[in-house]
């Protein structure tokens, strides 16, 4: 590749600026991000994912989550090809009785599977950053909230570890620090998409099956691909406004 | 004005009741965060608190800045869609944390309302100092394992093998160059001579 001078110092320039944008520690050095722009959710395709567990520790490492809690974790379901109870009788909802397991959230991966019958899939959970969320609603002192772009997220100088929240989230998502003792959970690794990177989970993602959505961005793919998807939000009797959107979600998911 | 005659004790409490809503103010005024209800009943700042955490993941464009060679291999292979991170992890060195200074008296009142929370631990990635920060090559026989272990379980169109009876227990980089696995003839020939007629 022949780099002529003129365009090398147009280049140059250029790259030390995303190089900045990269290496911005504080919310001053992301001058160009601006909450109102942006309303983020994330796309989950079950059908890509084979439970590697490189998400929950990815976002381990990259938020220091204490072993034995999770801000993401890993679910496997079978489902049998006869509707039938663990306990072995025949009951008349095929969707009431899947196997699941999640063991250690699945961060070290899943037992092999050698039963050939029935079907699998792994799903993988997090916070699902609702709209409406039961959990910033609960808040005695206002420590949790949503931000103006659509992120839940956990004032962790403001909260009293009363773990109201723990027990509003429909989703399980949160738990209290053993260290800390006051609420956590995922956000959405806040620090990183304000700064243009895409979450630990995603950017850890061997096959793609987690993908960070804007939705406030009309070039977002996530667009397209709810227009031509089946896609579901988990437990949307619960009228949440969950902004975590799986792909061909078998209805026995919970 | 007979109302009033007696009424010197109702002005000596409201007084009193003026004096204490002065107090409240005043206290209110230091305890409650300078940003709360900035955007809504939670302090504004923890925004920008949260998003100054120190990212670990360098994210695969930063590596892709250095790392043409590896880049275009990957690229023009079938792990295209992995990221360098996903199997070389967050490559990053933990500095000691620096002393804080002793809080003032002052501080100490706003801890009482504001829990001060530990700094976060200064980090070296390698995208930041590449020499002094080194990456450790991953142990293929438990990395490629992670994914590519046959399963009932895994989606059916993924390629899997059941490691025992595919390597010989040969180290998968014995065939598979791990940026771009397909094998070629001649990686293939090779391999064959090494391992004896692995499948």
């Amino acid at each position: 590749m022949n780099i002529s001078r003129r365009q090398m110092l147009i280049l140059l320039p250029a790259a030390a600026v995303a190089w900045k944008s990269v290496l911005a520690g504080t919310p001053e050095e992301s001058p160009n991000y601006k909450m109102t722009d942006h309303w983020w959710g994330m796309l989950i395709d079950i059908d890509k994912c084979i439970g590697c567990g490189n998400c929950v520790r990815a976002c381990a490492t990259e938020n220091d989550v204490p072993d034995g809690h999770f801000r993401t974790w890993v679910e496997r379901y079978h489902r049998s090809d006869w509707p039938m109870t663990k306990s072995g009788e025949v009951t008349a909802n095929p969707l009431i009785v899947p196997e699941v397991i999640s063991p250690d959230g699945g961060k070290e991966g899943f037992p092999v599977a050698t039963d050939e019958s029935g079907k699998y899939f792994f799903v993988p959970k997090m916070c699902n950053h609702c709209a409406d969320s039961p959990c910033t609603q609960v808040c005695p002192v206002g420590a949790t909230f949503i931000s103006p772009d659509g992120v839940v997220l956990v004032d962790q100088k403001y909260c009293l570890g009363c773990a109201y929240c723990v027990q509003a989230c429909p989703y399980g998502c949160r738990y209290i620090h053993p260290t800390k003792e006051v609420a956590d959970k995922c956000t959405l690794c806040y620090h990183r998409i304000t700064k243009g990177l895409t979450t630990a989970c995603c950017e850890a993602c061997p096959t793609g099956a987690r993908q960070l959505a804007d939705l406030k961005d009309p070039n977002d793919p996530i667009h397209e691909f709810l227009k031509t998807h089946s896609v579901q939000v988990l437990k949307p009797q619960m009228a949440t406004g969950a902004k975590l959107f799986y792909n061909d979600l078998d209805g026995s998911v919970r | 004005m007979s109302v009033f005659k007696d009424a010197g004790h109702l002005f000596r409490f409201a007084g009193l009741f003026l004096l204490a809503f002065l107090v409240f103010l005043v206290v209110r005024h230091y305890v409650v965060p300078k940003s709360f209800g900035e955007y809504g009943h939670y302090r504004g700042a923890a925004i920008g608190e949260i998003a100054a955490h120190p990212a670990k993941f360098a994210g695969h464009e930063t590596c892709e800045g250095c790392h043409t060679d590896e880049t275009a291999k990957k690229m023009a292979g079938k792990h295209a869609h992995v990221n360098c991170e996903a199997c070389h992890g967050a490559i990053f060195q933990r500095l000691p944390v620096p002393e804080q200074p002793k809080p003032s008296l002052y501080e100490r009142l706003v801890a009482l309302v504001v829990k001060p929370a530990p700094p976060d631990p200064p980090l070296l990635l390698h995208a930041e100092d590449p020499a002094s920060v080194k990456p450790e090559l991953p142990d293929t026989a438990v990395l490629c394992a992670r994914c590519h272990t046959a399963s009932a379980a895994k989606p059916k169109g993924f390629p899997q093998v059941v490691p025992a009876e595919h390597s010989n227990g040969l180290p998968c980089q014995t065939c598979h160059d791990p940026h771009s696995p397909a094998l070629n003839a001649t990686s293939l020939d090779a391999t064959k001579q090494a391992a004896g007629g692995a499948k």
